[in-house]
């Protein structure tokens, strides 16, 4: 405090110019988000920090809690609920993990512009953050669950497909621009309609449900549709292509042989890794769209927020 | 000399909703339920803003200040019209809005400070200096939501003042905290403009703008009706305040009247320190006497002076009387009052007739000093 700086006299000749106008454009909403990356960084680590203040544990808690569903459905899955499918919970993990990701994101999302109305009204900021700042948390929840299945088929000794592994970072690219896409349109939406709250968590059960999550991509209507030819039309829901690739990444088996009946059970389309490459490659180019396309229907919906809070 | 805030052409039109429709199956049901209407908040405001330059926007209630005012802070969109802004800005609108309540208070400078705009390592710099401004030191690891509604403020203030803004808003948040802290921030603020930062300031208090402001713009109903030095513009601010009470007359109870309050000039328009006099005008079915009562009232409700004339009785006769009030003297400082007349019985309470507001006292005023009264004063050394 105290002293007045040398630079008494400041010159604002060199500094650049922001305008404030009725619609900005997708650049400047794009400008101004990469500019506010510190925002995105301190919500997100803030946001963190509360959910884990006063418990004993902390932050620990992030990679317990993951580790114990990890724990359970390994002593359900090969000891009580035997589907036959060996190292299930592994199949089953790689898939929750995208899961989880994706559900989290979206449903906290959903409401964080009317739960954070005074911020909104009274903050200057890219509103979208809000939203991105969940999805980050979410992010976060993931690396975390990626690191506890790696130390977990360590300790199982199962290998993952090797060849496979760089083909995960695109697919994550893939979710966490879908993941953002979908949070930042339905935190705007659900300004002007409360009820879409409450209509995301049956939304998001169903799609967890068509999601080949807890059964078999070959179990599924998949292969019933490719009789008829009508492959792409089980690939309309973009999470589907993004677990398959984490399951053939991480359960690795296309095929196995059933543990109780002996017969030969096909668990993952069997598409060479060009295939997976170029479905991703695909996707990725797909959400990065979709995510642009967000941010047109964000700063359309924005413009209102002040009236609707 | 570069301009810091350039405000062209911007309007604001809000939709007010009477029924709000907000869930589906409402929307759904009676898709053409609860009528709205549009409700112009700023019409074609333009100005521009020196760097360096203390600017003040003052209006009444509804005037559109504050709208504007978020309109140049980015949290509302203009509907049309563009503002340019030259140099970060940070806002005090709503003190602590972005505070997190289960954080501490260190985690919550740099939230804020980030919300603000301003990186990491930039509240890194300053963090001691928030804390010292602040008098938080023994709390500062302590949940904000531990804090009393000052010790929220303090904090909120001190990083907005602290993290280097170019451009300084404003918003009545000086009316927060106790006389020492406020004192502290108008202090701030000086500093501020002895180091060229540009500020702007919106208030209703023509107190703060006089002395802080070096140019004013007066807003009324979202129409700017002045720009200009503080003077002329405070001028114009008041007179639409006097538009605006100007058929406020209540009757007065019984068979005596008051009819109304009158000056010998026809305005009630007084400089400071010289005299004027006025007529209260009666209407009376009866003979009856009583003491005149003279009550005048800053417009925050302050009551600045009562005066029952126990000395000198008047004397009211059937039909209509005038009685005159004459003032050798008003010490009053820059501002408008309200004079309230009534009659009182001599001995002691009961009210032969009232008027509330029966007129505004405007008093002009040119030096430096604030508040309410003048008291003179000379300044020795020894």
């Amino acid at each position: 405090m105290g002293d007045v700086p040398p630079t008494v006299r400041r010159s604002l000749a060199a500094s650049p110019v922001r305008i404030v106008s009725a619609r900005p454009s997708l650049r400047t909403r794009l400008i101004n988000l990469f500019e506010r990356r510190e925002l995105l960084h301190s919500l997100i680590t803030s946001d963190i920090r509360i959910k884990y203040k006063g418990s004993a544990l902390g932050l620990f808690w992030s990679m317990l809690s993951p580790a114990l569903t990890l724990a359970t459905y390994y002593l359900v899955f090969s000891v009580f609920l035997k589907n036959g499918i060996p190292d299930f919970v592994v199949y089953l993990f790689a898939g929750l993990i995208v899961w989880n990701m994706f559900q989290s994101a979206v449903s906290t999302a959903t409401g964080v512009i009317v739960d954070r109305a005074g911020l909104v009204k009274k903050v200057s900021f890219p509103r979208e953050i809000l939203a991105l700042s969940n999805v980050g948390a979410s992010v976060i929840y993931f690396v975390i669950q990626i690191a506890v299945l790696g130390v977990f088929l360590a300790i199982i000794g199962y290998a993952p497909a090797w060849g496979f592994l760089w083909l995960l970072p695109v697919s994550f690219a893939a979710l966490y621009l879908l993941t953002a896409s979908i949070a930042v349109v339905m935190s705007a939406v659900t300004v002007y309609l409360r009820d879409v709250r409450h209509l995301m968590d049956v939304v998001l059960q169903l799609w967890f449900w068509v999601s080949p999550v807890v059964y078999s991509y070959e179990n599924s209507i998949a292969p019933a549709l490719r009789a008829r030819g009508l492959t792409a039309l089980y690939f309309i829901n973009p999470m589907t292509p993004i677990i398959l690739t984490l399951q053939r990444i991480f359960y690795v088996h296309t095929t196995v042989r059933s543990t109780t009946t002996g017969l030969t059970l096909h668990i993952l389309p069997t598409w060479s890794l060009a295939t997976f490459a170029l479905v991703n490659g695909a996707l990725l180019v797909f959400a990065g769209l979709l995510f642009l396309v967000a941010l047109v229907i964000f700063g359309r919906l924005e413009g209102n927020f002040e009236s609707e809070l | 000399m570069v301009n810091a805030i350039e405000v062209d052409g911007i309007a604001k039109r809000f939709t007010i909703h009477h029924e709000r429709s907000q869930t589906l199956k409402e929307r759904i049901l009676h898709p053409r339920s609860g009528s709205s209407e549009e409700f112009d908040a700023l019409v074609d405001i333009n100005f521009v803003v020196d760097q360096g330059e203390t600017l003040g926007i003052v209006g009444h209630n509804g005037s559109g200040k504050s709208t504007l005012l978020k309109c140049i802070c980015g949290v509302l969109q203009p509907t049309t019209g563009q503002i340019r802004l030259r140099g970060n800005l940070a806002a005090l609108l709503e003190l602590g809005a972005g505070f997190q309540h289960e954080l501490s208070g260190r985690d919550n400078v740099y939230l804020y400070g980030s919300m603000l705009g301003f990186t990491h390592k930039m509240v890194d710099q300053i963090f001691d200096d928030v804390v010292a401004f602040s008098e938080l030191e023994h709390f500062i690891d302590t949940p904000v939501k531990f804090y009393s509604s000052g010790m929220y403020v303090r904090l909120a203030f001190a990083v907005a003042v602290n993290v280097d803004p170019d451009i300084l808003v404003v918003d009545e948040v000086l009316a927060v905290g106790d006389e020492r802290f406020q004192a502290k921030c108008i202090d701030r603020i000086r500093h501020f403009q002895r180091e060229g930062r540009t500020i702007l300031l919106v208030t209703h208090q023509a107190d703060t703008v006089r002395a802080i402001c070096d140019r004013a713009i007066v807003l009324d109903q979202g129409h700017m009706v002045a720009d200009g030095p503080v003077t002329d513009s405070l001028r114009i601010f008041r007179e639409r305040l006097l538009g605006d009470v100007a058929d406020h007359r209540p009757a007065g109870a019984g068979s005596v009247r008051i009819d109304g309050v009158s000056s010998d000039t026809g305005a009630f328009e007084v400089r400071h320190g010289a005299g004027m006099s006025i007529v209260v005008s009666f209407t009376s079915d009866r003979a009856v006497s009583g003491n005149l009562v003279l009550e005048v009232f800053t417009r925050t409700g302050l009551l600045v002076s009562r005066n029952d004339a126990q000395s000198a009785p008047v004397t009211l006769r059937p039909g209509t009387n005038r009685v005159g009030v004459a003032f050798s003297n008003v010490p009053l400082l820059d501002g408008v009052y309200d004079l309230n007349v009534g009659l009182v019985e001599p001995e002691g309470a009961t009210v032969i007739a009232w008027s509330e507001k029966a007129a505004s006292l405007q008093v002009l005023y040119d030096g430096r000093a604030g508040g309410v009264v003048a008291i003179d004063s000379s300044i020795t050394q020894s």
